[in-house]
C-alpha cells in the first residue's frame, strides 16, 4: 500500500470560491453588491494562491481528491511549481483588475447588466484557475470552456457593435479549438484508458509510436494553439481585444493566453513528458517558425495600426511568439524564459491596456491622432503607458528585459545564435510601435478643439491598479532574483515530471 | 441489424468513418459558409461528430449496458458516455450563446451575412 | 393578440401537469435508475415552454418572471457547491457525500439527492432563461406577431 498523499483543501477552495461567488452576484443583482463580492473574492483568491505557492515551494506537489475518490478513478487536483506560478499570475491580475473595473465598467456597460458582468468575470477567473490546478485532461476541457464561454460574453459587452462580431468570431474559433482538444483527449483515452494526466505520463511512452497518439498530439497542439492565438491562428484576437470593455481587455490579455500557454507546456512536457517529443516528431521547427512569424509579422502589423488597443493586441500576438519560442527550445533555460515571460508580459500588457483604458475613460480617445498631446493632458496615465511600453521593448530595468535576456541566453545555450539576433531585431519593431504612441502623446501639440480640462480626471480606483502593475514591471525588472528562481524551479519541475 | 452487421464486416470501423465524414462536413461548413447561422449549424455538426466518436469508443464488443446484473460478464465502458453528457451540455451552452450573439448582430448590423458585415465594419472609423 | 385555439389549450392544460409530474419522477428516481437532474430539468422547462408557446410569452412571464428563473439558476449552482462545502465542513473532501450522514451509504444517498436537485434547478432555470432571451427578441423583431392564427 503506497502512502495516501495528503489532501490540501485550499486547492479546491481556490476554484470553488469564485465559482460559487458568481451565482451569488446573480442573486444580489445590485451593481455595487456584485462588485464588492467580486473584489473581495478576487483578493481572497490571491491570498489562497500566494499561500499555495509558498506551500508548493516548501513541500512539493500538492494534491486533492475530489469527493474522496482516488486517482485515476476520481478527478484529482494537483499543483506543482508551474501550476502555482500560473495560479498566482491569474489571481494577481484578477485582484488588480476588479478595483480598476468599477469605474470603467460603469461607463462602458449598461447598468442593469453590471451584476452579470461581475458574475462572468468570476466564472472566467474560476475557469482559468481550474485549468491550472486540475490533474485530469477532461476536467481541463470543462474549465477551458467555462473560462472561454464567459470571456465570449465579456467581450460582447463592449460598447461598439463590432464587439458582437468579435465575440462571435472568437466563439467559433474557440469552440473549434476546444473541440479539437477533446478529440485529442479522446484519442489518447482510446490508447491509454485513462484521463488522469499523471497516469497518461506513464502510459503514453508505451504507445507513443502509434498513429493514434500522433494524431492526438496534432489535435491537442492545434486546438490549444487556437486558444493561445499562436500565429497564424490568432485571427480572433485583435478585434476581441480592441472592442471588449477596457477592464475585460486587461484581464484577458494578462491571463487567458497565459493559461493556454500553460496547457501547451503541460501537454508537451507532462503528458508527453516521458517521450522524447522533439526528437520523435518535427515539432521544433514548426513551433519555432510559428513563433518567429508571430514575432515579426504581428509586430509589423502593430506598427501600421491607428487604434492603440488594436496595436497592443497585435503586440500580444508577437509576445505569444516569444513564449512559444522559449517552449520550442525544449531546454530548461528555454522553458524558464517562456514561464518568466508569461509573468512579465502579464504585468506589462496589463499596465499598458489599463493606461489606454484610463485614456478612453477620461477622453474617449483610442486612436493615435486623438492621442496628440495626451502626454500633457494626462501626464500620469501616459507615464504609466511609457513604463509599460519600455517593458514591451525590453529595455533594461524593466521586466521585459529579464524575459528577453533569459530567452537570448537560452537560445545561445542551445547553439541557436541566429535566434538571439532575431529576438533583438524583433525588439526594434517594438521600439517603432511604442515610439509612435510616445511621439503622438508627447511631441504633437494638443489639438485646438480638444479641451485641456480632461487632465487626469481618472478615479483613484483606476490609477492605483495601473501603477501597481507598472511599478511591478519595474520592480521585477530591477530585482528579478525571486521570479527567475521561481521560473527555474518551475522549468525543472516540468522537465522532471510532477 | 443485418445492414449493420454487413457494414461492420465490410467496413470494419464504419462508425469511425461516419465520425470523420461528419467532422469534416461540419468543419467545412464552419469555414466556407458566410451566413453566421449556418456557421453555428456547422459547428454543431462538428461537435456531434465528437460525441459519436466518444460513444463509439465506449462500446465493448459483446458488452451489455453498464448495469451490474447476474450473468452479465462483459460491460461497455460508461465513462465516455458521462464525458459526452458534459460535452453536450457545454455544446448547448456554446450554441445558445452563439445564437444570442447572432440575434444581437442582426439587430446591430441588419444582416447575418459575414461578407456584408465585413463591408460595414470596414467603413467604420475607429472611435471608442 | 391571443388567438383562441381551443383544442391546443385544452390538451396543453391536460398535458402540462403530467409533464411536470414526470419531471419530478425523473428527478427523484434518478439516484436509483436512469434519470437525474439534467433530464428532469429539461423536462420541467419543456412543460413551461409549452405553456408559453400556447398561452403566450407575456402570460408565461407573469407565471415565472425572468428574475425568478435567474434566481432558480443561481440557487441551483449554490446548492450543488454548498453540498460540496458542507462535506468539507464535516471533515471530508469536497463532494465526498459519505460524511454527510451516520453511514456512508446514507450520506452518499443524501449527497447525490442534493446535488441532483441543484443540477435540476440550474438546468430548469437555464432553459427557461434561454427561452426568454430568444422569445423576447422575437417579440421585438416580428411586426406581424399574433397575425399567424386563422
Amino acid at each position: 500500500m503506497i502512502d495516501v498523499p495528503a489532501s490540501d483543501p485550499w486547492l479546491i477552495l481556490l476554484v470553488v470560491v469564485p465559482l460559487l461567488a458568481a451565482p451569488l452576484c446573480v442573486l444580489l443583482r445590485g451593481p455595487a453588491g456584485a462588485w464588492s463580492v467580486a473584489t473581495a473574492v478576487s483578493w481572497g483568491v490571491l491570498g489562497i494562491a500566494v499561500k499555495l505557492l509558498g506551500d508548493v515551494l516548501e513541500r512539493g506537489t500538492l494534491r486533492y481528491r475530489i469527493g474522496g475518490w482516488d486517482a485515476p478513478w476520481g478527478i484529482e487536483y494537483l499543483l506543482d511549481p508551474v501550476g502555482a506560478f500560473v495560479v498566482v499570475i491569474v489571481a494577481a491580475i484578477g485582484a488588480v483588475v476588479l478595483p480598476y473595473a468599477k469605474s470603467s465598467v460603469e461607463k462602458e456597460v449598461r447598468s442593469d447588466r453590471i451584476y452579470l458582468f461581475y458574475a462572468m468575470v468570476l466564472l472566467c477567473l474560476s475557469g482559468l484557475l481550474g485549468i491550472a490546478v486540475t490533474g485530469d485532461a477532461f476536467n481541463l476541457f470543462v474549465f477551458l470552456e467555462v473560462s472561454s464561454l464567459s470571456s465570449y460574453v465579456l467581450i460582447s459587452l463592449g460598447r461598439d457593435r463590432r464587439a458582437l462580431t468579435a465575440a462571435f468570431r472568437y466563439l467559433i474559433m474557440g469552440t473549434l479549438g476546444a473541440t479539437f482538444y477533446i478529440i485529442g483527449v479522446g484519442l489518447m483515452y482510446q490508447m491509454t484508458g485513462t484521463l488522469n494526466i499523471q497516469d497518461l505520463t506513464t502510459i503514453i511512452p508505451a504507445v507513443a509510436d502509434t498513429r493514434t497518439v500522433l494524431a492526438a498530439l496534432a489535435f491537442l497542439t492545434v486546438g490549444i494553439s487556437l486558444k493561445l492565438a499562436l500565429f497564424p491562428l490568432h485571427l480572433w484576437l485583435p478585434n476581441a481585444y480592441t472592442f471588449a470593455p477596457s477592464a475585460v481587455t486587461v484581464f484577458l490579455s494578462a491571463t487567458a493566453t497565459k493559461v493556454s500557454a500553460y496547457v501547451l507546456l503541460r501537454i508537451f512536457f507532462t503528458v508527453f513528458g516521458q517521450v522524447d517529443l522533439f526528437a520523435h516528431f518535427p515539432l521544433q521547427p514548426v513551433l519555432m517558425a510559428m513563433a518567429l512569424a508571430a514575432m515579426f509579422l504581428a509586430s509589423l502589423t502593430a506598427i501600421w495600426q491607428q487604434n492603440v488597443k488594436r496595436m497592443l493586441a497585435y503586440s500580444s500576438v508577437a509576445q505569444i511568439g516569444y513564449t512559444v519560442l522559449g517552449i520550442s527550445l525544449a531546454t530548461e533555460a528555454g522553458l524558464s524564459g517562456a514561464i518568466i515571460h508569461l509573468f512579465n508580459h502579464a504585468l506589462m500588457k496589463g499596465a499598458a491596456f489599463m493606461a489606454i483604458g484610463a485614456v478612453v475613460y477620461a477622453t474617449g480617445a483610442v486612436t493615435l491622432d486623438r492621442l496628440a498631446g495626451m502626454g500633457k493632458r494626462m501626464p500620469f496615465t501616459m507615464a504609466a503607458f511609457v513604463v509599460a511600453g519600455l517593458g514591451l521593448i525590453g529595455m533594461p530595468l524593466t521586466a521585459g528585459f529579464i524575459s528577453k535576456w533569459q530567452l537570448i541566453t537560452a537560445a545561445l545555450e542551445s547553439g541557436y545564435w541566429p535566434l538571439a539576433v532575431l529576438i533583438l531585431l524583433s525588439s526594434l519593431l517594438a521600439v517603432i510601435y511604442v515610439w509612435r504612441v510616445v511621439e503622438a502623446a508627447y511631441l504633437r501639440p494638443v489639438p485646438a478643439n480638444e479641451a485641456w480640462a480632461a487632465t487626469d480626471r481618472v478615479p483613484v480606483g483606476m490609477q492605483v491598479p495601473m501603477w501597481v502593475l507598472a511599478g511591478a514591471s519595474v520592480y521585477f525588472g530591477t530585482d528579478a532574483s525571486f521570479t527567475l528562481e521561481l521560473a527555474h524551479t518551475a522549468a525543472r519541475a516540468l522537465m522532471g515530471g510532477y | 441489424m443485418d445492414i449493420f452487421l454487413l457494414a461492420d464486416e465490410h467496413l470494419g470501423l464504419f462508425n469511425y468513418w461516419i465520425v470523420i465524414v461528419l467532422m469534416m462536413s461540419g468543419f467545412y461548413v464552419v469555414i466556407a459558409q458566410h451566413n453566421l447561422l449556418k456557421k453555428v449549424v456547422g459547428l454543431n455538426i462538428f461537435q456531434v461528430s465528437v460525441f459519436l466518436f466518444y460513444i463509439s469508443m465506449g462500446k465493448v464488443d459483446g458488452g451489455s449496458a453498464p448495469i451490474f446484473k447476474d450473468g452479465v460478464e462483459v460491460l461497455s465502458n460508461p465513462l465516455p458516455h458521462v464525458l459526452i453528457l458534459t460535452a453536450i451540455v457545454v455544446g448547448v451552452a456554446a450554441t445558445a450563446l452563439a445564437l444570442a450573439l447572432v440575434v444581437r448582430i442582426k439587430h446591430a448590423f441588419g444582416t447575418v451575412e459575414e461578407d456584408e458585415i465585413q463591408a460595414i465594419e470596414h467603413d467604420e472609423e475607429d472611435i471608442a | 393578440m391571443m388567438v383562441e385555439k381551443t383544442l391546443l389549450r385544452v390538451i396543453a392544460k391536460l398535458l402540462i401537469p403530467l409533464i411536470l409530474l414526470y419531471a419530478l419522477y425523473v428527478q427523484f428516481h434518478g439516484d436509483f435508475g436512469p434519470g437525474g437532474g439534467f433530464q428532469a430539468g429539461v423536462i420541467f422547462a419543456v412543460a413551461f415552454i409549452l405553456y408559453a408557446l400556447i398561452f403566450g410569452v407575456d402570460i408565461a412571464r407573469k407565471a415565472i418572471p425572468a428574475w425568478a428563473s435567474r434566481t432558480l439558476l443561481a440557487s441551483g449552482v449554490l446548492l450543488f457547491g454548498g453540498t460540496g462545502l458542507w462535506a468539507m465542513a464535516l471533515g471530508g473532501e469536497f463532494l465526498n457525500h459519505s460524511v454527510l450522514s451516520d453511514t456512508a451509504l446514507h450520506g452518499q444517498h443524501l449527497g447525490i439527492f442534493l446535488v441532483e436537485l441543484g443540477v435540476g434547478m440550474t438546468v430548469t432555470g437555464a432553459m427557461i432563461t434561454i427561452f426568454y432571451t430568444f422569445a423576447g427578441h422575437v417579440a421585438e423583431t416580428l411586426p406581424f406577431r399574433g397575425s399567424d392564427g386563422g
